[in-house]
């Protein structure tokens, strides 16, 4: 081979490794304004989320731009045509060691700062509020293929004549922890409000509690995250935000509404 | 650096004739068939692991268990456990008579040990059979969907055991096996006493508590 | 072929190393018929070529079904060109719901079961297991045959299912119940899911088949002077592989049994009390229930966890050897490799849970699992670094199969990456079973395993053929490849966090997502380049089988054994017998008279490393 074409193929193939941090990191600066990046988070405990999502970002940003960079570095300089021979070395066990050790480290670092997130969404939930998990705001029973809300009634029985159903919507006050007590009729589904960055399959024969305060009023999808069968992609709900007195003035409303039909 | 693609040389290259298959061996001084043997046992716990453990986390989570001594014949099935026990004994004796090169009493203890499996399976089956009858069958309720689960995975196993020692007695018979070459008595009976130890398990767990 | 006579065992013997309880065992053979000898082979070569062509074939059939996927997602209920007649006649050639949910099933069972670990055990595994480790065949060669004919009933019950009245298993390939255990719950799967259950468990004995041999081969029938600290970084990933094969495949099979069960004998292992399914409680109509969704998950991931690393280790350590040989230059940290190797396969057994941090399962426990999960990360950066060492210093040889083993290290750098985002409970319930998810393991399993598979075909054609491929076809295949991979991989990770669901037959019917559909476009087209690229592929492959440039021995200068023996190698494999001096990786050895040493060669007036 000659020389120019076999400097032309290391360029080339150069390149091509070097495009995929540099583009790599372009489409993620750019993700946002494509609107290809978080939606907006409306809960107490997304920006915490958000947060994590970003540390781990820039560790990883750093590293993979580190690695690929040295890697291209390595493929482009050492894949010059030389008479000498290769570098003989089978270790350095110094550089095993760091490079085991401070990987170890971080790990750990990112291992442990999850762990109060975590606590706060999955584990600790609201016992100061209007609503725990003994008593909570509402039930949601999933079905193939929507969401059934039910309100309690006064006394917080979900069976009964005075208890409010609701097919797909489902209404909640904002700036209010809300627990709500997750139910499957059929198979497993989850639970999904992108904005709220909350998740949580129903299961069936399971009862999981979720909860969530919402920052801001308005109407946002409700999705669901687990296959649960061919309408799977249409198992859609709406989550209406109100403000609390809104919400309280709605909750009465249904409830007259509800002796009116009686 | 030369090309990259060294070129075909048929002076080194060609495939020398007429040699010998050099095959070496390193590993630990045990033969191939016995290391391999083990390997599958150690598939079979894995496998019953699953069983078992489905079968504990299904029944820790329950609500309520029935008594398994109200609804199965733990007499019988003890008699059953006993019957197997002794089919390793006899196993045991049929080992230590290929490694004698003793070709009658191999063939009588073979001999014993299947027609105990054999029996074990039999009375496996009456007591299915039983059970059915009465309507007592996997859909009924978790309880049978395990009971049969785990007894019929190793009664299945129990079935490939006796087929697998009735091979070995037939090879015997007609002197298959030396006082160098008995490797095959020693595998299907390392298999035999898996399966017998799984049974002890099995009825302690699912027949007992 | 060559014949080869009985020989006495005095002219076997070795030079002079051998350990204790070595033997030479000379078998007498014959020429057999081509039905012995192409199709019920028990050679080890033989079949490893047999699961390599099976393999293709059905990577081109689970690359078909992710082009109708991609065709979906980005015109959903629309007519599909080409593949939409033979797909969904009944509709003219559009997606139906029912029958997306199949296509996505069947693309990962198929890719997972059928292409990625046939590809790495099936046919690496046996082609190399034996010429790496200079013996003549497996340890038991029937059995080897055995297994690969047990993987057949696995392929025709698979594609049975997927002509099954009602049509194919529609569940995911992970099968969750009670989806998958209630008929009525998915009204198209009948039989379609009873078939895939029962293809699952012959593929289960197969792969048992064939680990059980890889064990014992490597543990009992090295070469004398082959200790395992001078096997090849391909035998210790294959090693591994295969013992996680053995611990962890046996629990897939009880719980596929138990599905069976469920399904067959209306059983109630996964269906719990009190549901009620199209409006029938499967209690009323005479089905057990009492079980626990939840248990299936466990069991189902005890498997499928370490079947993950059972995807991509092999393609490590493939990745290593090809690194150091075109790389002329020693492995750096030979054993830090293997140790990372070893570690990733045993943290591997107990992170099954990080695929059930939103199943409802104990958050405390997720915990537990999380930790674990990150510090998985820790031997997979070690060999990441490694690989960087090695190049550093190299003398890289640009050739195709050393292009694809670099890309596989560019690539698992990215799949690496992105999954300590999943490991993270608190990212993870955002981004769970999001589009992120789908880009981290097809960066994982396609752009590093499937790479890796490419990139060992072309560094092993030569010898499995006596021919090497094209460089210039290889070149074309490679560059097209690598761009259009990123294509459809990179951008899913964006998809992911702007938080779109996989499988999803049409995503556009949420608001959130609407605006998705451009970019979905944009990735479909470059999954459409990137199948038909592989024609480059397909040409090469065959092409040179038949027009490539005759090879000798050794084409590439490597060190380690298989090179020793004859491209193609005979019945027996080595016509020489062989003793084994030092480790696989030594290359650029100052003073020695050329740049690499084999394994075979004592060093004499130089210096390697023990």
């Amino acid at each position: 081979m000659s020389s120019l074409k076999h400097f032309l193929l290391r360029a080339v193939i150069t390149l091509l490794f070097l495009a995929v941090p540099i583009l790599g990191v372009w489409t993620f600066v750019k993700a946002e304004e494509w609107g290809l990046w978080f939606p907006p988070t409306y809960s107490t405990y997304g920006p915490s989320i958000d947060f994590l999502f970003d540390v781990i970002m820039w560790m990883v940003a750093v590293t993979f731009v580190g690695t690929e960079l040295l890697l291209v570095w390595f493929f482009f300089r050492y894949s010059k045509k030389d008479a000498t021979r290769a570098t003989y070395t089978h270790g350095n066990h110094t550089l095993e060691m760091v490079w085991t050790a401070i990987p170890a480290l971080l790990l750990i670092f990112v291992a442990f700062s999850q762990m109060k997130a975590w606590s706060t969404v999955k584990i600790n939930f609201p016992e100061d509020g209007p609503y725990t998990v003994a008593k909570p705001l509402m039930e949601i029973y999933a079905s193939q293929f929507d969401w059934r809300v039910r309100y309690p009634d006064a006394q917080g029985n979900f069976e009964g004549a005075d208890v409010i159903e609701v097919p797909y919507d489902i209404t909640v006050p904002a700036d209010t922890k809300v627990v709500l007590r997750l139910k499957s009729r059929d198979v497993l589904h989850s639970f999904f409000v992108p904005v709220f960055r909350l998740k949580q399959d129903a299961v069936p024969g399971m009862e999981i509690p979720v909860w969530f305060e919402a920052t801001r009023p308005g109407d946002y999808d409700l999705i669901c995250a687990e296959l649960c069968g061919w309408g799977h992609y249409k198992m859609a709900g709406k989550i209406h935000v109100l403000p609390k007195d809104e919400f309280a003035s709605w909750l009465a409303k249904q409830r007259e509404n509800l002796y009116a039909k009686d | 650096m030369s090309e990259a693609l060294a070129a075909y040389d048929p002076a080194v290259d060609a495939p020398a004739h007429h040699h010998p298959v050099y095959d070496y061996d390193s590993g630990p001084p045990v033969e191939r068939g016995k290391f391999a043997i083990w390997l599958f046992l150690a598939t079979e716990i894995m496998f019953f692991s699953g069983l078992i453990g489905a079968y504990i986390v299904l029944r820790s989570a329950a609500k309520s268990w029935p008594d398994p001594q109200e609804r199965l014949a733990v007499d019988i099935t003890a008699f059953n456990t006993f019957l197997l026990i002794t089919s390793s004994w006899t196993m045991v004796k049929a080992v230590f008579a290929a490694k004698a090169g003793e070709r009658g009493k191999l063939l009588a203890w073979l001999a014993a040990t299947i027609a105990i499996g054999a029996s074990f399976v039999s009375i496996q089956v009456y007591e299915y059979i039983q059970l059915i009858h009465e309507g007592a069958i996997p859909k009924i309720d978790i309880f049978w969907s395990t009971f049969y689960a785990m007894t019929g995975f190793h009664g299945t196993h129990v079935v490939v055991g006796v087929i697998w020692l009735s091979c070995v007695w037939f090879k015997a018979l007609g002197g298959g096996y030396t006082v160098r070459n008995n490797l095959g008595v020693e595998l299907a009976g390392l298999y035999w006493h898996f399966v017998d130890l799984v049974w002890v398990l099995l009825f302690t767990i699912v027949y007992l508590f | 072929m060559s014949t080869h006579a009985h020989a006495p065992a005095h002219e076997a013997k070795p030079l002079g190393i051998d350990p204790p309880g070595t033997t030479h065992v000379s078998h007498e053979h014959h020429e057999f018929g081509f039905l012995r000898k192409y199709i019920f082979s028990t050679d080890h070569k033989v079949i490893g070529l047999q699961f390599l062509f099976t393999g293709l074939v059905m990577l081109l059939l689970g690359g078909l079904m992710a082009m109708a996927i991609r065709w979906q997602l980005a015109y959903p209920w629309t007519e599909m060109p080409v593949l939409g007649r033979l797909l969904f006649p009944a509709t003219g050639g559009v997606t139906t719901p029912e029958g997306y949910t199949m296509l996505f099933t069947m693309h990962g069972t198929l890719m997972i079961f059928f292409v990625v670990i046939p590809l790495l055990t099936g046919t690496f595994g046996n082609y190399l297991i034996p010429l790496m480790l200079g013996a003549p065949d497996m340890a038991f060669p029937r059995l080897n045959m055995l297994g690969y004919w047990f993987w057949w009933p696995g392929i025709f019950c698979i594609l049975l299912s997927f002509g099954a009245e009602g049509g194919g298993p529609a569940a995911g390939w992970t099968a969750y119940p009670p989806l998958s255990t209630i008929e009525s719950a998915a009204p198209g799967s009948n039989w379609g899911q009873n078939w895939m259950l029962i293809s699952l468990t012959f593929v289960g004995v197969s792969s048992m088949m064939g680990a059980v041999n890889y064990v014992t081969t490597i543990v009992k029938m090295r070469a004398p002077g082959m200790t395992f600290f001078r096997m090849p970084l391909s035998i210790w990933s294959l090693l591994v592989a295969a013992l996680l094969q053995l611990f962890a495949l046996p629990v897939l099979t009880a719980a596929t049994f138990m599905q069976l069960f469920d399904r067959l004998f209306d059983a109630g292992f996964f269906t719990p009390t009190g549901v009620i399914i199209n409006n029938v409680s499967p209690e009323a109509i005479g089905q057990a229930a009492g079980g626990h969704p939840l248990l299936w998950q466990h069991l189902f991931w005890f498997y499928a966890h370490p079947a993950v690393y059972i995807l991509v280790v092999p393609s490590m350590g493939f990745v290593s050897d090809i690194l150091a040989v075109h790389g002329r230059k020693p492995i750096f940290g030979y054993k830090p490799m293997v140790y990372s190797i070893c570690g990733i396969a045993g943290l591997g057994f107990i992170v099954w849970g990080h695929h059930m941090f939103m199943s409802g399962m104990n958050p405390s426990v997720g915990l537990v699992f999380m930790t674990a999960t990150i510090m998985i990360a820790l031997p997979s950066a070690v060999k990441v670094f490694n690989w960087l060492g090695t190049l550093w210093g190299a003398r890289i040889q640009v050739t195709t199969p050393m292009l694809f083993a670099v890309s596989f290290v560019a690539m698992f750098i990215i799949g690496g990456l992105s999954g300590i985002w999943m490991a993270s409970t608190p990212v993870d319930i955002y981004i769970h079973d999001t589009y992120i998810i789908v880009a981290h393991f097809h960066y994982v399993v396609f752009a590093g395993s499937m790479m890796a598979i490419f990139a060992a075909i072309y560094h092993w054609f030569p010898k499995m053929f006596g021919r090497a491929m094209n460089e210039t076809l290889g070149k074309i295949h490679f560059v097209g490849t690598f761009i259009a991979l990123n294509g459809v991989f990179y951008m899913m990770h964006q998809l992911g966090l702007a938080g779109l669901m996989r499988r999803t037959a049409d995503p556009y019917a949420y608001e959130t997502y609407a605006h998705l559909q451009p970019m979905n476009q944009f990735i479909s087209w470059c999954a459409f380049a990137l199948l038909g690229w592989q024609i480059f592929f397909v040409l090469n492959f065959f092409g040179s089988m038949v027009w490539g440039k005759r090879v000798g021995r050794n084409p590439w200068n490597a060190c380690s054994l298989e090179w020793e023996a004859p491209s193609p190698p005979g019945h027996g494999n080595f016509d020489k017998p062989l003793a084994v001096y030092h480790g696989p990786y030594e290359y650029g050895v100052p003073d020695a008279p050329k740049d690499f040493v084999p394994q075979t060669q004592k060093a004499v007036g130089f210096q390697v490393h023990a």
